[in-house]
């Protein structure tokens, strides 16, 4: 059986950042008198953070191949201005926009993939250019100015929360419901998992600690549904961002496309030498982070509901900065989704924490600046501590 | 004439589980050609590395007197500053800096920190002067060819004011007019009193201008040979050089060869910056069902990019030539298709090619053939798991588990990692490029009984090696390359060190089939 501090010291890097997130919340708990944790502003929490979440998922993957993608921000905003022109000003269906932007996402991510796989010209230097380009096609398409406001449909996108069955007043029983599902099927597939490893006789976790575990998972779930059953039920976006954090998961974890990405991160001729096609394996991370970009450019859209110049500005440096804080590394070969989503998660805290204290935006950047500095200088010093 | 300008007494200098140096003594006498001969790994270049300090005082044993004083060297600055200047086989100057930028790095001609140019100039134009070089002070060291800029790394070493001047190779990758003339220039120097060091394989080189040899196998001196009063033959060297009884170093094998399952006509590949330098030329090659083949060569012949371009084109531009397997030509142009007709490469560098040293042993198993432990894209884990430890188990690997990071094992152990990846490919031809380099005796011992086994199961192998011995103890034919070419084959029972020796450094080619 795998000790505690084994298994500790294999994760400290997720058990810290956990921590870290637990102590941040916490803190601002207390400061903002317990105003953090009210149901209105846990599903506010939610909301502000789903972009950054959604492309967090696929600036992980091109991190993960030694990339970077500094273009998302812009990306953001085109599709928004898009998705605003085609809609507000031609009056076309938001759905056959929002299949369209998506498209559009892919061709994007195209545009720079090409020049970064086969090109061979650093994804910095394209990405670049590029958050220059799609930040002056925002502008042109805008002509300076906001475009609003969307139909009903397409700000559900971002506003809108899943119907409730139940019809109880005041409280939203079918988001318990779906709570108490996803708790069953977490320990069941933990479950599962456990047992197999025991098959193939591979050490397991002590028993305790795996009820210990799963307890935890369990309260958190349930609470977070609790709150957000108190005001309107589980949003739409959050729906969507399980499935993409499940779908990034499993692609990082258990497919042969995950793992030859990490191959070609952690060493590109290698990998290319063991038959890996790395340059359109490296295209492919480029088309998806555009997907996802034009994804969330719909949802700060939808969110906003208007299409402004400069939306998603600055967007790119919360992404790149949640997956750094989660432990990828900018050598390429390192990072998962959970990392990410604990490191979006806890720039979300700040961001949500510190407004709520009026904090200014100011001071919300130093501070930002500081958590990035401390957690790859914390990165640094495991590996030298284990080296 | 028989001053002694340089003495290294008794230097033994060992690496970790290697002894590199063992009690060497080695001399120069003031204002000679000193030729430092040997095969590859007999320790001239950890020798050369002692003296210039690259390995400082304190990490090596013995002692080393420069002109009568006792030399404790700390870095390559304090042995440069008495007058040692090394050149290395790889030079070391900027491309992107000129002539004179290159000539005065680290030496800049320079008040209070600001260069002066007309100096830096004219002095160059004097150095250059020297070595009989004509090109401008002003010229891009990437402008100018590998002969020119061997002949700046000279001039530098003049600027140095050098006593005594190390060349390690200096012409391994110089035509032979560009070698012609720096030969003449190490006259010109001896002329003038300045003692030279000659590291070199190319035995009709030292013969023409050394006039002392000293001989290094194993990492002891072997014996120094006066060339000024005897005339001393080439395979006089090669004696000298190779002398060496293999024992039971190699385990035992039953050949059963079969037909040819593999073979390469008419190669030609040619180097992928310098598109106009050939690094293959007109090369045919087979192997054999249960065949362990040997290509044998210098560093430089070009055995490692004529594998590589077979492998896939994963080396090389302009490659042409065709490829056959079991008589009939197969499709080779790109990595994938070279391993699914397979063919799998074992690189010779495992740490920049072979392996992704951040991951864990079990990924690096089956980074080459992920389809066969995953069903519609997705891994089997468990099935991952129970396949690589097969192979931990077959293999003998040493790892604390197979989820042990690759970066954390020993060389022997990552080699048969590399292996192990490979042989999960289920490849019909293994090429392996030097496939115990860097790793003990037993672990080579460990790797030889796996080719055995192979070969035995009725696969063919490509062995590539800069070992002679080792060439010559696990293959049953050996092919010869230089400068590209195939400059012999031999059946390994005919093959003797001597032989194979006379074929990479004899400069006319020999066809004797």
């Amino acid at each position: 059986m795998k000790t505690l501090t084994t298994l500790f010291k294999n994760n400290v890097r997720e058990y810290g950042m956990l921590i870290a997130l637990i102590t941040v919340m916490i803190f601002f708990q207390v400061q903002t008198d317990g105003v953090l944790m009210k149901p209105v502003n846990i599903t506010n929490l939610v909301l502000q953070n789903s972009y950054v979440i959604t492309m967090a998922m696929g600036m992980l993957l091109i991190i993960i191949t030694g990339g970077i993608d500094l273009s998302v921000g812009s990306v953001v905003a085109v599709i928004g201005a898009l998705a605003g022109v085609l809609i507000v000003r031609y009056d076309v269906n938001w759905v056959l926009v929002v299949a369209l932007s998506l498209l559009l996402g892919a061709g994007i991510g195209a545009f720079h993939g090409y020049f970064v796989a086969y090109l061979k010209i650093p994804a910095f230097i394209v990405t670049l250019a590029g958050m220059l380009i799609f930040r002056g096609l925002t502008i042109a398409l805008l002509r300076g100015e906001s475009v609003g406001p969307f139909p009903r449909g397409f700000q559900n996108i971002s506003s809108g929360f899943i119907p409730d069955f139940f019809h109880y007043e005041g409280f939203h029983i079918t988001t318990m419901l779906i709570g108490v599902i996803l708790s069953v099927l977490l320990i069941w597939l933990d479950l599962r998992g456990r047992k197999n490893q025991q098959k193939y006789g591979f050490e397991v976790t002590p028993f305790y600690f795996f009820v210990v575990k799963n307890i935890a998972i369990t309260a958190t779930v349930m609470g977070l549904c609790y709150l957000m059953a108190s005001y309107k039920g589980i949003p739409t976006v959050l729906v969507l961002l399980f499935v993409l954090i499940t779908f990034y998961a499993f692609i990082t974890t258990s497919s042969v496309i995950g793992r030859r990405i990490y191959a070609m991160g952690g060493n590109e001729k290698a990998a290319r030498l063991s038959g890996v096609n790395t340059p359109r394996l490296l295209f492919y991370t480029f088309i998806n982070m555009g997907v996802l970009a034009s994804l969330a450019g719909l949802i700060v859209a939808a969110r906003l509901n208007s299409s402004t110049p400069n939306a998603g500005d600055g967007m790119e440096l919360d992404v790149i900065a949640a997956c750094f804080i989660g432990g990828a590394s900018p050598m390429g070969g390192v990072g998962k989704v959970i990392g990410a989503l604990v490191g979006a998660f806890l720039i979300g805290v700040l961001n949500n924490g510190m407004s709520i204290m009026g904090v200014g935006i100011d001071w919300q950047k130093v501070v930002k600046g500081i958590v990035l500095l401390l957690a790859v200088l914390f990165d640094v010093y495991n590996k030298n501590k284990s080296a | 004439m028989s001053d002694v300008i340089l003495e290294m007494r008794n230097i033994t200098k060992t690496f970790p589980g290697v002894k590199a140096l063992n009690n060497v003594s080695f001399s120069v006498t003031q204002g000679e050609i000193h030729a430092l001969v040997g095969e590859n790994g007999a320790g001239k270049s950890t020798l050369m590395n002692v003296l210039s300090g690259i390995y400082p005082y304190g990490t090596y044993q013995g002692e080393i007197y420069f002109q009568g004083k006792e030399c404790r060297f700390r870095d390559i600055t304090e042995s440069e500053k008495v007058g040692l200047v090394i050149i290395h086989q790889e030079l070391a100057l900027i491309p992107f800096l000129s002539v004179a930028e290159n000539l005065f790095l680290g030496n800049e001609r320079a008040k209070n920190g600001v260069i002066d140019w007309n100096e830096s100039i004219s002095k160059t134009a004097e150095l250059l002067e020297r070595v009989g070089l004509h090109e401008s002070p002003n010229t891009l060291i990437t402008n100018m060819g590998v002969g020119k800029q061997q002949l700046v790394e000279i001039a530098r070493a003049l600027a140095k004011e050098v006593k005594l001047l190390i060349l390690d190779e200096p012409t391994a990758s110089l035509n032979e007019t560009d070698s012609e003339k720096l030969l003449e220039l190490l006259l010109q120097f001896k002329a003038h009193g300045i003692s030279s060091i000659l590291i070199s394989h190319k035995l009709s080189e030292v013969n023409k201008v050394a006039d002392s040899i000293t001989i290094l196998r194993d990492g002891t001196t072997i014996e120094t040979l006066d060339c000024r009063n005897d005339t001393i033959t080439e395979d006089r060297i090669i004696r000298g050089m190779v002398g060496r009884d293999i024992t039971h170093r190699f385990p035992p094998r039953d050949s059963k060869i079969g037909e040819v399952i593999f073979e390469v006509r008419d190669w030609n590949v040619y180097h992928p910056l310098h598109e106009d330098r050939k690094v293959s030329t007109n090369v045919n090659i087979n192997v054999r069902k249960g065949e362990v083949v040997g290509l044998s060569g210098l560093m430089g012949a070009g055995r490692t990019e004529l594998a590589m371009s077979i492998f896939g084109r994963a080396y090389g531009t302009r490659i042409s030539g065709s490829a056959y397997r079991n008589g009939n030509e197969v499709d080779i142009s790109n990595i994938d298709k070279a391993i699914a007709n397979g063919i799998a490469y074992a690189t010779e560098d495992r740490k920049a090619y072979g392996l992704v040293l951040i991951q864990q042993v079990k990924n690096n198993i089956t980074l080459a053939n992920l389809e066969e432990i995953s069903t519609r894209q997705v891994i089997n884990e468990p099935q991952e798991m129970k396949v690589t430890s097969e192979y931990r188990d077959n293999l003998n690997i040493k790892c604390s588990s197979i989820q042990q990071l690759a970066v954390n094992l020993s060389g022997g152990n990552q080699q048969k990692v590399v292996l192990s990846k490979w042989l999960f490919a289920s490849p019909e031809i293994l090429i392996l490029d030097e496939p115990t380099r860097g790793i003990d005796v037993g672990a080579k011992y460990e790797i030889y009984t796996i080719i055995n086994r192979l070969v035995s199961e009725g696969k063919g192998i490509i062995v590539i090696s800069s070992e002679l011995p080792e060439i010559l103890g696990i293959c049953d034919r050996i092919y010869v390359m230089r400068d590209g070419k195939i400059v012999g084959e031999m059946p390994a029972s005919e093959a003797s060190q001597e032989k194979v020796m006379k074929y990479i450094m004899t400069q006319q080619e020999v066809v004797e089939q």
